[in-house]
């Protein structure tokens, strides 16, 4: 079932055509994987999805409702969370804490009541506290839970911004390079992840350079080069296009090639 | 265990009990009770600042405004409007409250050095009406505050003074601790740290800032209610700028989202001058210098910093 | 609450139901009062401008300049220093603050961040004011007209002469200002370092001279301003906080960092704030400018010359 729908998606910064028109579907239970050399407007595609930015033009649809205007802050109730290229950590609170926060729609409380600290503010931490431990046992960071999470290590961040998203309980997921800057391990790691996560129902929609990974774990993939689409389709149909040899590997991947061998 | 402890909503408290009972025992002489009193009033206005600047990370370079309409509130609702200073007192209050909610709406949008000039107009333009309307307020010369009376009990003394101010700050206290430890506490403190990520999973980021502003103008302005009760007078001096930048040093200079760090920087600032009254001349030099040299050598503040020091030797 | 253009307001206080002619001539003596101050205004302005791109810091003291170029000069004089000669005196010792701002408070703290950095700005800024108290006094000065006070009577409204003296010298400080940045090599390694910090340094620019002449020079404008301004405001060892509010008002309505937002925002506020002592009320005037500002800040975030820009996530 269809449950992300972008049509047409556009925005330009001051002349650069960064996102040009790109339209696609994502469904519950899907992995679509979205590649493209950098520079390709990836990022800033889910600048948009997520309300960040405010796009110039098209049409994104959420669970069957236009939400193109829809602040970020309330995209998250119906359904959307992400994570970020650029660590978005809450450096100062510890590991929990900031799975805590990723509860923070489920959390009946209010400013009043958390002023006077009324029995039901208790009893809640205790909920969100119960839910973001067993969410840090999923991504296997619960040894980490008491750290402050400026302290952690890079690869540990990544996979902790996964289950702060994943405790807003998301239908659709976000992932911004989620392996970058891991070693095999944590990759491997988040691969089992995201496998597990789109199994339970959710559709993920991940950015992601590391070709082996995208190869492995994409139901269809969508190819971006200077902000447009240039193929959409299977992982394999996509890795033998033409076109998408001659931008991306041309590009990018000769770049990649060159750094491995060199 | 040390850590738990040094966190503790309980220990934070009690510690500040304690202080708050120890600090009459050993004073000599009424003048320091005085003092001590002012530290706490000083110290719940820096309370508010907590869990503006130190949870929610915005900054304030106006809540001396704040605090100067909750000190001419109790000062022109009892004189000029016949009401019971306790009434005006809570009026007061509200009236900070509401005045927040205004101003917090749009300037809370700005972000920054940006913020930072918008509140510090907002408390010029207090000070300023403070000054200008001397119908009301008596103009640069300030005005007389009514005694406080509760239920027929005219409230007087230093000693009596002393307690009510020390209360006052347990229980802003006992508020900042339990908004720190809150879903509502998590959320503002994300949103320092990242505005996006905090929107990204569902925190009303505007909603947040603002409830948080309106709560710290309400501290202030209480905290000037105090003031202008306890000293029985009161200048439009109550609101300005230098009171202002004051209160954000306290926070800074005792740590940054410190509960205790706020008293203990409260304590620094109003002390110190009474210290350096011996060498008037050189207050405003000393002051100056002494506020750069903290933030340049002790950049997390007073209590953070001992605290770390207290659990590497722990460790 | 401020002494700005204390002696400059006399005289348009009756103008209630004038004459068409009269009109009009109030409203040009309140266009020359307000770029009179406005031309201060834009250079303290500037002075924040140059800082700020150079090293993102704020810097809070920067009203203090204008006190020190115009009490200097007051007390050198009083000393038996000729004006040219106590001006320039003046202005080195304002430099020479400035660089030991930089070397000793703003070197050390180095990555702080905002609120710390403003905090120390504002702490230096305190404690000039308690050391010029005890180096001056805490009294009211005044310095003579630089040629004389003779008003020039221009289409029925006045003008001091040494009005033409603030906005000439605004001006001739804008221009070297732009020859030095757009036409000398050094002037160009500030463009560059505000341009981008890292860039600058891996092509050999020293950043930290840069960032040093930025506050001496930025010390230096301030200091000019308070030196053409005093005879027509007076000063006092206290004025540079009003000074670095409206200067910083003033950068913040062009568009932090373009230098000439700063000199436009300037005069705006110098004008915005002559027109609301003229046409609202003088007790409110600083109250006027506050409220213009935040109505433009509102309006538009990046002020009037500030490029609009998408923050990055
Ligand atoms: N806020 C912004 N303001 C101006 N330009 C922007 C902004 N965000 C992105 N861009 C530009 O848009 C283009 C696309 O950037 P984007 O970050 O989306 O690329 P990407 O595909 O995610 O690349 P990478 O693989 O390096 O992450 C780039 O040229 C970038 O400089
Ligand atoms: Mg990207």
């Amino acid at each position: 079932m269809t449950i992300l729908q972008v049509e047409d998606l556009g925005i330009t910064f001051g002349g650069l055509r960064a996102v040009d028109g790109v339209s696609f579907q994502v469904s519950l239970g899907e992995v679509f994987s979205i590649i493209g050399p950098n520079g390709a407007g990836k990022t800033t595609l889910f600048n948009l999805v997520t309300g960040i930015y405010r796009a110039g033009r098209g049409r994104i649809v959420l669970a069957g409702e236009d939400v193109t205007r829809v602040a970020p802050h309330l995209l998250v109730r119906r359904g959307m969370a992400r994570t970020f290229q650029n660590l978005q950590i809450f450096f100062r609170m510890t590991a929990l804490e900031n799975v805590m926060v990723g509860n923070h729609l489920a959390e009946r409380t209010s400013f009043l009541a958390d002023l006077l600290s009324l029995p039901s503010v208790a009893r809640q931490n205790v909920r969100t506290r119960a839910r973001a431990m067993e969410l840090l046992e999923r991504v296997g960071l619960a040894h980490h839970a008491d750290t402050t999470a400026g302290d952690l290590p890079y690869g540990v961040l990544k996979r902790l911004e996964i289950a702060r998203a994943l405790a807003a309980d998301p239908k659709v997921l976000l992932l911004d390079e989620p392996a970058a800057g891991c070693n095999a391990v944590e990759t491997e790691a988040i691969d089992r992840l995201i496998g597990q996560i789109a199994r339970d129902g959710v559709a993920v929609v991940l950015i992601e350079h590391d070709m082996k990974l995208v190869m492995k774990i994409s139901d269809r993939v969508l190819v971006l080069a200077h902000g447009r689409r240039l193929a959409e389709g299977p992982p394999r149909q996509v890795r033998s296009d033409p076109a998408v040899i001659a931008a991306y590997l041309g590009e990018h991947g000769a770049r990649e090639a060159d750094r491995a061998h060199g | 265990m040390l850590k738990r402890v040094l966190s503790s909503r309980l220990a934070v408290l009690v510690l500040l009990a304690a202080i708050i009972a120890v600090v009459p025992v050993l004073a000599p002489s009424s003048f320091y009770l005085r003092v001590a009193a002012l530290v706490w009033i000083f110290a719940l206005a820096a309370l508010g600042l907590t869990i503006l600047t130190g949870y929610a990370g915005q900054v304030s370079l106006g809540h001396a405004g704040f605090l100067g309409i909750g000190a001419y509130a109790v000062a022109v609702g009892p004189a000029k409007l016949g009401l019971d200073p306790l009434l005006s007192l809570l009026l007061g209050a509200v009236l900070c409250g509401l005045v927040a909610y205004a101003v917090g709406r749009p300037i809370l949008r700005l972000k920054g050095y940006y913020l930072a000039i918008a509140t510090l107009g907002f408390g010029l333009i207090v000070a300023l009406v403070l000054t200008s309307e001397s119908a009301v307020t008596g103009g640069p010369d300030g005005m007389q505050v009514p005694r406080m009376v509760l239920f027929g009990w005219r409230v007087s003394g230093v000693s009596t003074w002393y307690w009510i101010t020390g209360g006052a700050l347990l229980v802003g206290a006992l508020l900042a601790l339990n908004i720190q430890a809150s879903p509502s506490g998590r959320a503002l403190r994300a949103l320092h740290d990242s505005e996006v990520a905090a929107a990204g999973v569902g925190v009303d980021v505007a909603k947040k800032k603002l409830a948080a502003f309106v709560l710290s103008a309400v501290f202030a302005g209480v905290a000037g209610s105090l003031l202008a009760l306890m000293n029985g007078f009161i200048t439009p001096d109550a609101a300005g700028f230098m009171h202002s930048i004051e209160l954000v040093a306290m926070v800074i200079i005792g740590g940054l989202g410190s509960v205790v760090g706020a008293v203990v920087g409260a304590a620094f600032l109003v002390v110190l001058p009474q210290a350096l009254t011996v060498l008037q001349e050189y207050e405003q030099a000393v002051l100056g210098l002494l506020i750069m040299v903290f933030m340049i050598l002790l950049p997390a503040g007073i209590v953070p910093s001992l605290r770390r020091l207290l659990l590497e030797r722990a460790a | 609450m401020s002494i700005v253009d204390a002696r400059h307001k006399a005289g348009h206080d009756e103008a209630e139901g004038a004459a068409p002619g009269k009109v009009m001539a109030e409203f040009l003596q309140l266009v020359f009062s307000g770029l009179t101050v406005g031309a201060v205004y834009a250079l303290v302005a500037l002075g924040f401008t140059l800082v700020y791109n150079a090293s993102d810091v704020i810097n809070f003291a920067q009203g203090d300049f204008v006190m020190i170029g115009g009490m200097g000069t007051v007390f050198l004089m009083a000393a038996g220093l000729a004006l040219p000669v106590a001006a320039f005196i003046a202005i080195l010792a304002a430099v020479l603050v400035g660089l030991l701002l930089h070397r000793l408070a703003i070197e050390p703290a180095r990555g702080a961040s905002p609120v710390s950095l403003i905090m120390i700005t504002i702490g230096a800024s305190i404690f000039i004011k308690g050391v010029a108290q005890l180096v001056f006094d805490k009294q009211f000065h005044s310095l003579p007209a630089f040629s004389g006070t003779t008003p020039i009577a221009i289409g029925g409204a006045t003008l001091l002469p040494q009005s033409f003296w603030v906005i000439g010298g605004m001006l001739v400080l804008v221009l070297g200002l732009w020859v030095f940045l757009e036409r000398t090599l050094i002037g160009k390694a500030v463009l560059a370092t505000a341009a981008n910090r890292l860039a600058a340094k891996l092509v050999g620019i020293n950043v930290t001279v840069v960032l040093a002449l930025a506050f001496g020079l930025s010390a230096a404008i301030g200091a000019v301003g308070g030196i053409l301004v005093t005879p027509i405001t007076l000063t006092r060892y206290d004025v540079g906080t009003l000074f670095a509010l409206k200067g910083f008002a003033a950068a913040m309505v062009g568009g932090m960092g373009n230098p000439i937002g700063a000199v436009v925002g300037g005069l705006l506020i110098g004008l915005l704030e002559a027109f609301g002592a003229g046409y609202l009320s003088s007790t409110y005037k600083d109250a006027v400018a506050f409220v213009a500002i935040l109505v433009v800040l509102l309006l538009m975030p990046q002020g009037l010359f500030g490029r609009r820009a998408v923050e990055r996530v």
